[in-house]
């Protein structure tokens, strides 16, 4: 469903991604992970249609991704993305009135009752039913990303990105949202791109785990080399802790190589 | 005994604490306006409470002997008419250009610049040019106020949608919004809060050009009245007015930030994320 094709990312001389080539199929959960700077982001942006590649492709469904976000890819920020003038069932309905109300962005009557019962539907299953008439400030952190992801599955999108939803979430509620995550996903057939500082959550979670990684390094030029797909594996197949174990030490080097340069530079 | 930076007043205590400079500068002014009235009675500088009361009450509850007004009511009338006016329509144009220059980069592009450079212009200075253009009618006072606030509240409002984050943006694209839905749901209701602060604090400028262009070309208007007895040294009726001014401007003021806390009490919360 998604095809990325010898794919590069640079701003200037700086090689942010170099040489990237997967495809992943309709109904992956794939988890990015890597340290930060290493372009994760940056490539959950070029799904969204806020960055584009400098080299190669990035199709869905065979046709170049746009290059502007759209109702076919949904995301969950880490914060800010739920709407603070607007109460919870309003920030789920805005989406219907956006696709219904070119004009005023506005439903009433008959065709508002029928959005806010599908919209109602929706925040029961986020556990929000009875939160609807609140403001997004009324609510803690874990029950606004609830709405977050409620909103963004309303208009149904093929893709939906997080962008490390639950770095901000205490450790307990982070393990009621993964097991939201995991059942809207199963229940919606969604191809879900997460991108997480949290290594467990990535080996926890979804289908297929992504390293982003450096493979090469000069510490003269930091900027020369960019970020790879250094590790494609699929969760839950190999053993865990052994490659947990690789993998910390991998970033911890990594670390120690962004302080020096950090500190030259 | 607490550290003096770690001492808090109690609330009745913090009343009385507010309360006495207020209180020891009318006294000073009693004692001072006595000693003067007592050399002279005629002194026109200080002059006394009784004396100010006098003066205000055949301003406000006598017909005027010339043209059988009232004319407190009248000057206030006119002058909160111009004010009002001159705000209002300075907030119309400066809430659609800052929106406008704030949530389109090409707008932007071509608009900031040059609004950046009228909110440069000193006001004041134009006032000649517009008395030449306007007359001096209505029309050339309620401009003076427009061309002093409308660019303040332009750049910042323009600031304010600059500051929507961009998170929310692109979220609502990915619901589907249009430009033209983005403008309409999720900026303008977001601005507003913003534009009354604005306002608020435009507000200061704008008695101040009201009183200006008043002083200079007028009729009636409470800045034309303190101009026109000053030929008199007539201060039991400056120094009232002064006060009635102070007390319109606060009244305005608490109006529209209790008007903002009743429509937009989700902008009142702090941090929402």
């Amino acid at each position: 469903m998604i095809a990325i094709d010898k794919l590069w990312k640079e701003y200037g001389d700086n090689v942010v991604l170099e040489n990237i080539s997967k495809t992943v199929q309709a109904g992956e959960f794939v988890t990015l992970v890597g340290t930060s700077g290493c372009g994760k982001s940056t490539f959950l942006k070029m799904l969204l249609g806020m960055e584009t590649a400098t080299r190669g492709r990035l199709l869905m469904d065979g046709a170049p991704i746009r290059t502007e976000p759209d109702q076919t890819r949904g995301i969950v920020f880490q914060q800010y993305s739920v709407f603070p003038h607007l109460n919870v069932l309003s920030n789920v309905i805005i989406a219907r009135e956006f696709e219904h109300s070119p004009l005023m962005g506005k439903l009433f009557g008959r065709q508002k009752t029928q959005v806010i019962e599908e919209a109602r539907a929706l925040l029961e299953k986020v556990g929000l039913a009875n939160a609807a008439l609140k403001y997004p400030h009324e609510l803690s952190g874990g029950m606004r990303q609830r709405l977050a992801i409620a909103q963004a599955l309303i208009r149904k999108p093929r893709v939906l990105l997080l962008d490390e939803p639950f770095g901000a979430l205490d450790p307990g509620i982070r393990a009621d949202m993964h097991k939201l995550i995991l059942e809207l996903w199963r229940e919606h057939q969604l191809t879900v791109f997460m991108v997480t500082h949290d290594l467990a959550e990535g080996f926890y979670l979804g289908t297929r785990l992504w390293v982003f990684d450096k493979v090469r390094h000069d510490p003269q030029a930091p900027g020369a080399w960019g970020a790879r797909i250094t590790y494609d594996l699929p969760v839950g197949k190999t053993p865990a802790t052994t490659v947990a174990a690789i993998e910390q030490s991998l970033k911890l080097t990594e670390q120690k190589f962004d302080a020096n340069t950090g500190e030259t530079t | 005994m607490k550290r003096l930076v770690n001492l808090r007043p109690s609330r009745p205590a913090g009343i009385l604490l507010g309360l006495l400079p207020v209180f020891a500068l009318l006294l000073i002014y009693v004692i001072a306006s006595d000693a003067r009235l007592e050399a002279n009675p005629n002194d026109k500088l200080l002059p006394s409470f009784a004396q100010m009361g006098e003066a205000i009450n055949r301003l406000a509850f006598e017909p005027s002997k010339r043209t059988g007004e009232y004319l407190f009511w009248q000057d206030t009338g006119s002058s909160l008419t111009r004010l009002g006016l001159g705000i209002g329509i300075a907030a119309l144009i400066g809430f659609t250009f800052g929106l406008i220059t704030g949530a389109l980069p090409v707008a932007y592009s071509s608009m900031a610049p040059l609004i950046t450079v009228i909110s440069l212009i000193p006001p004041m200075a134009l006032l000649p040019i517009l008395f030449i253009v306007f007359g001096l009618g209505e029309l050339s006072k309620v401009a003076l106020i427009i061309f002093g606030v409308a660019p303040f509240i332009a750049r910042d409002i323009q600031r304010c949608a600059q500051e929507i984050p961009r998170e929310q943006l692109i979220k609502a694209q990915t619901l589907g919004a249009s430009s033209w839905h983005i403008v309409w749901r999720v900026l303008i209701p977001q601005l507003l809060p913003r534009l009354i602060n604005a306002v608020r604090l435009s507000l200061g400028a704008g008695w101040l050009f009201l009183i200006a262009a008043e002083g200079i070309a007028s009729t009636d208007g409470l800045g034309y009245r303190i101009f026109l007895v000053r030929r008199y040294l007539s201060m039991d009726v400056i120094l009232p007015y002064v006060a009635w001014i102070t007390l319109l401007a606060f009244i305005i003021d608490w109006l529209l930030a209790r008007l903002s806390l009743w429509a937009f009490p989700w902008h009142h919360t702090g941090g929402a994320r």
